[in-house]
């Protein structure tokens, strides 16, 4: 096996340091010269035509710099489906809807002016169930549209119908499931300042800054040459950051009105009312199998509730496309998706991006079939896993894959003997289950390019300085770049400076997303660190008069193999390179675009270059009496790749199963007629400490061919098995299967009280 | 809302402030925009999250809860008291040593409240930890690094 010096090390990022004494800077904190503070004015309606609005009030108030409303941008769309303008001109779809904005010289002042703005409003009838939003006669959400479909697809391999009529056995279950707020700890922010040419600068929250650039251009029609777009230290992600919200343009136009530089900081109350959730679904499914443990079918419709705006929740369809088409071998499959316009709250990208909800319905249904056919669930698995180097009827090209070796690890470590022989005591129930999860690994095309750049530079004091186009949102990418650029030129991943937030200075990329920044920012490192290399050890021979081939690099020295004081130092490689006559400096940039495709429009490609496998054990408590569910240990082990950072890989793994108990047992933005009704956090709960169970995370190594290092993505994979693992052992504890989530002790009573009245 | 601005002293991380604020300006809003000491989060301004954690005469308080005329004359410890980088305190070692920081936002919160735990009771078990520290919501770690780090912490101080 290869010896590696810093691939595989347990180094902390270079954050962390900063952020352990308070010394880091996030967009909460800056303050620059002539700052203003920005407020919107949101909509209390779910759906009304907008009359009139006076501002006048508002404007004559000491200390208000600019008031905005529609009429003050230009006419132009943005989004995903081009269906909203930053400000609302015409008419409000939700509650929270922005219909003016103010910036005033501090938030007292802002937030009175908002009190000064008067709006008159025609309310229209409303429609907050997607079914209903189908009907002929729904009030029209966005009326140059002829119905609330947003769109309807279709995936179907094999012939799913004969599939139902062959199996052996068929389950079929209905599901809900609810909206999932994102909830990084810190909230949306932007700061947007013009210099005197005209240019515009933005710090910002997002994910991807390449994009809100070109987003804000189309937008407010302005060039993108003369956007600049800073990523401040980001309190968390998670998705939220994954597409442009219309704060950031509004935020723009204040800057732009009050010739001022403005800031714009959502409240948490702001937060869980404009940030974009997670897509509720209405799911029915049926699963079909033979009684010789073969997978045979699987059948599923959905109705995704997109909101009153489409943004990236509609896209979630295609995640879940390939949970049901490829996670196991199966024969048939189809799915049949809606997605549909309501008066509801905007979904977006959540962590997972449609599987923790495929990955629920198929997980559960493959418990379900396994005790149809008398077969134990880990054995019905472990027949119909996915295998390496094997291509799915999706098309989906499988490369590495320790999907086996993590169900047999997860299964062995949580005890799997125990399931079943497990005695009651009192009114406390235990029960295990497991569930496995298939993620994209290498990227995700769902953009023209899924690229990452970089460019690699040694100056003539020997300091090496990455610029990469990868994000870091605490995943800890920056020493993931470090530790692969290390590698490469032997220097210590703690003497490199990585930039890697400043559209100005990095190279292009696509966005902190679909768990690729490691596999794509990573390859992109390593081929400039290549190119580097190649330059340094070019001059290094003629310094040294001994051919490349028998030369390294070592603690920031080109070393003669074999003859360790026959050596140069980077710096003097560089200045030799540089100062004379035709000089050149060394930097070397890379470009990785994975080999992966685009998605047809019948639901199939290789979406990825490589696939991450999973599969989570847990363990759980339930209480008879109370109906409280208490997760007591997971085992998590994921296959992927190669762990470049085992520390923040385990990190990934921990925080994602975390996320994934409380998308399973907790988390549930309760939305009711449109209004968001528990937007603090006392009423949307997180997981504490105290509620978060022991982890054990295990990893996997595959070696994957393509990725860097052979590492393939783990960002999603923790989240995605958890609920579908949850409401397996909860069954495997009372024996009742709860189908819609959060899994409340409400549920849980409910479901206990109706097999009471079932066995009777 | 232009209400009177009345003296405050504060005595921060050591060091004695004298300033005038508006009763409703919160503890938060002071050390952050009158003080300049960033170091303290703002995560939901309602005391659910624990990211503007501070001591206040050494016990931990959610800063944002807390007028900033109600801290007059009291000693408050910041994120910003404890170490440097160059020096970080054991808990803050521990914390970027362990992976237990990844967004960082509720590092801070934490951190402070681990060291009013640790003062309190140098070797509190993983329960203990767990219990404590419960009020300070972390949304990337899943908390397994955070404790380890505590307790980690912990066995350093006892050396």
């Amino acid at each position: 096996m290869t010896q590696f010096s810093y691939i595989g090390k347990r180094i902390p990022k270079p954050d962390a340091w900063a952020k352990a004494t308070g010394q880091v800077v996030y967009g909460h904190d800056l303050k620059v010269p002539r700052m203003l503070y920005g407020k919107i004015l949101r909509s209390p309606l779910p759906h009304a035509r907008i009359l009139h609005i006076d501002t006048s009030r508002a404007e004559r108030l000491p200390g208000v710099k600019a008031v905005i409303t529609a009429k003050d941008f230009p006419p132009r769309r943005f989004g995903f489906a081009k269906d909203r303008t930053p400000l609302k001109g015409d008419k409000v779809r939700r509650v929270g809807d922005e219909v003016a904005a103010v910036a005033a010289v501090d938030e007292d002042t802002a937030e009175e002016a908002l009190e000064l703005i008067h709006v008159e409003y025609e309310p229209l009838p409303p429609v907050f169930d997607p079914e209903e939003a189908l009907k002929p006669d729904a009030p029209l959400i966005h009326e140059e549209r002829e119905s609330n479909l947003f769109r309807h697809q279709e995936y179907v391999h094999g012939d799913p119908d004969r599939g139902l009529d062959e199996a052996d056995v068929v389950v079929e279950d209905y599901y809900e499931l609810g909206y999932m707020q994102p909830t990084p700890l810190e909230t949306c922010f932007c700061l947007a300042a013009f210099d005197p040419s005209g240019r515009l600068t933005v710090w910002s929250t997002t994910q991807i800054p390449f994009l809100l650039q070109r987003d804000l251009a189309e937008a407010l029609g302005i060039p993108g040459s003369h956007i600049r777009i800073i990523q401040t230290a980001i309190g968390g992600g998670f998705g939220r950051g994954l597409d442009m919200y219309s704060f950031e343009p509004i935020c723009v136009w204040l800057a732009k009105k009050a010739g001022q530089p403005v800031r714009l900081a959502f409240t948490r109350q702001e937060e869980f009312i404009a940030a974009e959730c997670r897509q509720p679904m209405r799911i029915w499914a049926r699963s079909g199998a033979m009684k010789d443990g073969r997978l045979w079918v699987r059948d599923v419709k959905i109705l995704l509730d997109n909101g009153a705006y489409v943004s990236w929740g509609t896209v979630t369809t295609l995640v879940f496309m390939e949970t049901v088409g490829s996670l196991y071998r199966v024969p048939h499959a189809r799915v049949i998706s809606d997605s549909v316009y309501t008066n509801n709250p905007i979904t977006g990208a959540v962590r997972g991006f449609g599987n923790p909800q495929s990955t629920f319905v198929v997980e559960t249904q493959m418990d379900r079939l396994a005790e149809a056919i008398g077969m134990d669930p880990l054995e019905f698995r472990l027949r119909n896993v996915n295998r390496p180097f094997e291509e799915t009827p999706q098309g989906i090209k499988i490369t590495s894959c320790g999907l086996k070796e993590c169900l047999e690890e997860a299964a062995r470590r949580i005890g799997w003997e125990r399931r079943k022989k497990k005695e009651a005591s009192g009114t406390k129930r235990r029960g295990i289950g497991i569930a496995a999860t298939m993620n994209v690994g290498g990227g995700a095309r769902i953009y023209r390019s899924d690229g990452c750049g970089a460019i690699v530079k040694v100056d003539d004091f020997g300091q090496i300085t990455v610029m990469t186009g990868a994000t870091e949102i605490g995943q800890g990418s920056d020493v993931i770049v470090a530790q692969i650029v290390a590698e490469v030129l032997g220097v210590q991943p703690d003497k490199i400076v990585i930039v890697n937030n400043d559209t100005a200075l990095t190279p292009w990329d696509v966005g902190v997303h679909a768990s690729r920044t490691t596999f794509i920012a990573g390859k992109s490192a390593l081929f400039a660190a290549q190119e580097v290399k190649r330059q340094i050890l070019e001059t290094a021979e003629e310094l040294l008069e001994v051919s490349a081939a028998d030369l390294e690099l070592r603690d920031g020295y080109v070393v003669v193999r074999g003859s360790p004081d026959r050596r140069v130092p980077f710096d003097k490689v560089v200045r030799a390179r540089h100062f004379r006559e035709g000089g050149q400096v060394i930097v070397g940039h890379g470009w990785y675009d994975p080999p992966n495709e685009m998605v047809g429009a019948d639901g199939k490609g290789n979406i990825s270059a490589a696939y991450g496998f999973g599969a989570q054990a847990i363990e759980v408590e339930v209480d008879i009496e109370t109906g409280k569910v208490k997760p007591l240990w997971v085992v998590s082990a994921h296959d992927v790749g190669r762990a470049i950072n085992p520390m923040y890989v385990e990190g990934q793994i921990e925080g994602g199963v975390v996320m994934g108990l409380g998308y399973a047992l907790l988390e549930e933005l309760q939305v009711r007629e449109g209004r968001v009704r528990n937007p603090t956090l006392l009423d949307y709960r997180l997981l504490t400490a105290l509620d978060a169970p022991k982890i054990e995370s295990v990893i996997v190594e595959t070696d994957d061919p393509e990725g860097p290092f052979g590492a393939k993505g783990v960002g999603e994979m923790g989240t995605n098995p958890t609920a579908a693992a949850v409401a397996n052992a909860i069954y495997d504890a009372i024996g009742v299967r709860i189908t819609s989530l959060p899994i409340t002790p409400e549920k849980v009573l409910r479901a206990l009280k109706e097999q009471r009245s079932g066995e009777q | 809302m232009n209400a009177k601005k009345y003296p405050l002293r504060l005595h921060v991380n050591g060091e004695t402030y004298e300033l005038e604020v508006k009763p409703q300006r919160t503890l938060l809003e002071v050390l952050r925009n009158e003080l300049e000491l960033t170091g303290t989060n703002e995560g939901c301004a309602t005391g659910d999250c624990g990211a503007c954690t501070v001591l206040l005469d050494g016990v931990p308080v959610t800063s944002c809860l807390v007028f900033a005329l109600d801290a007059h004359e009291r000693q408050i410890t910041t994120i910003e008291g404890l170490g440097t980088t160059e020096a970080l305190h054991p808990l803050q070692r521990a914390f970027v040593e362990r992976g237990a920081i990844q967004c960082g936002y509720c590092t801070p919160g934490l951190i402070m409240s681990a060291y009013a735990l640790l003062q309190q009771n140098p070797q509190p078990t993983e329960a203990e930890v767990r219990h404590f520290i419960a009020g300070n919501l972390c949304r990337c770690t899943g908390y397994t690094k955070v404790v380890e780090a505590v307790l980690a912490a912990a066995e350093v101080s006892e050396q």
